[in-house]
């Protein structure tokens, strides 16, 4: 099936998970990674089960934060 | 060396002090060559901490940021926020918080309300190297 990752069509296999997804990216930290679909975020302790549709637009952004 | 135009760098620091006493953040995307940045454009995000001490970005309006860019034909050069009170460094948190040793993280320092301080930084791990940034224009 076809996703777009980060604005990239990509084919991948039918019924990958978010957390295949993160692993075969390389996302580096990905403990420090949120995942939108199709523009609505999934929670992180279901990257293992959400499994992408063909047609999903993901991305990855890295939390940002910081302090004084 | 990144650069950034006196507008873009005032736009930052308007925002910074009409956040007060809040920390201000956003993120800042354009044109890489080489060793080179140019920021193109300053993102102004919600600092969802709402606090005098901390920042973090909001995710919907970081992702609504990264579109932009994309459309745009920008890179993500990294972000950049607010010290109200303390000097523009990284403090320890903005390092252990820092994920992208090719991120320029910009840090712009109120402690003299007159005399704004932005400054860039290159952080990986615990090291941070200040990078040249240049305001044009």
């Amino acid at each position: 099936m076809k996703i777009t990752v980060a604005g990239e069509q990509k084919e991948v296999k039918e019924g990958l998970t978010i957390a295949e997804l993160i692993e075969q990216e390389n996302v580096e930290n990905p403990q420090y990674v949120s995942v939108s679909v199709n523009d609505a975020f999934a929670k992180s302790g279901d990257f293992a089960t959400y499994r992408l549709k063909n047609g999903d637009t993901v991305e990855f952004l890295y939390f940002m934060g910081g302090g004084r | 060396m990144i650069r950034i135009s006196k507008k873009d760098y005032q736009k930052i620091v308007d925002h910074a002090i009409a956040q007060l006493p809040n920390e201000a953040c956003g993120l800042i995307a354009g044109k890489i060559d080489g060793a080179d940045k140019q920021i193109e454009k300053v993102y102004l995000l919600t600092n969802t901490d709402g606090s005098n001490e901390h920042f973090s970005l909001d995710p919907k309006e970081q992702l609504a940021a990264i579109k932009d860019m994309r459309s745009n034909g920008y890179l993500p050069l990294g972000n950049w926020h607010s010290h109200p009170e303390t000097p523009s460094r990284p403090s320890a948190e903005d390092k252990r918080l820092a994920y992208d040793k090719n991120a320029s993280y910009l840090i712009l320092s109120l402690a003299e309300k007159d005399r704004p301080v932005l400054n860039s930084f290159h952080i990986e791990g615990t090291d941070a190297t200040k990078e040249e940034l240049i305001v044009e224009g």
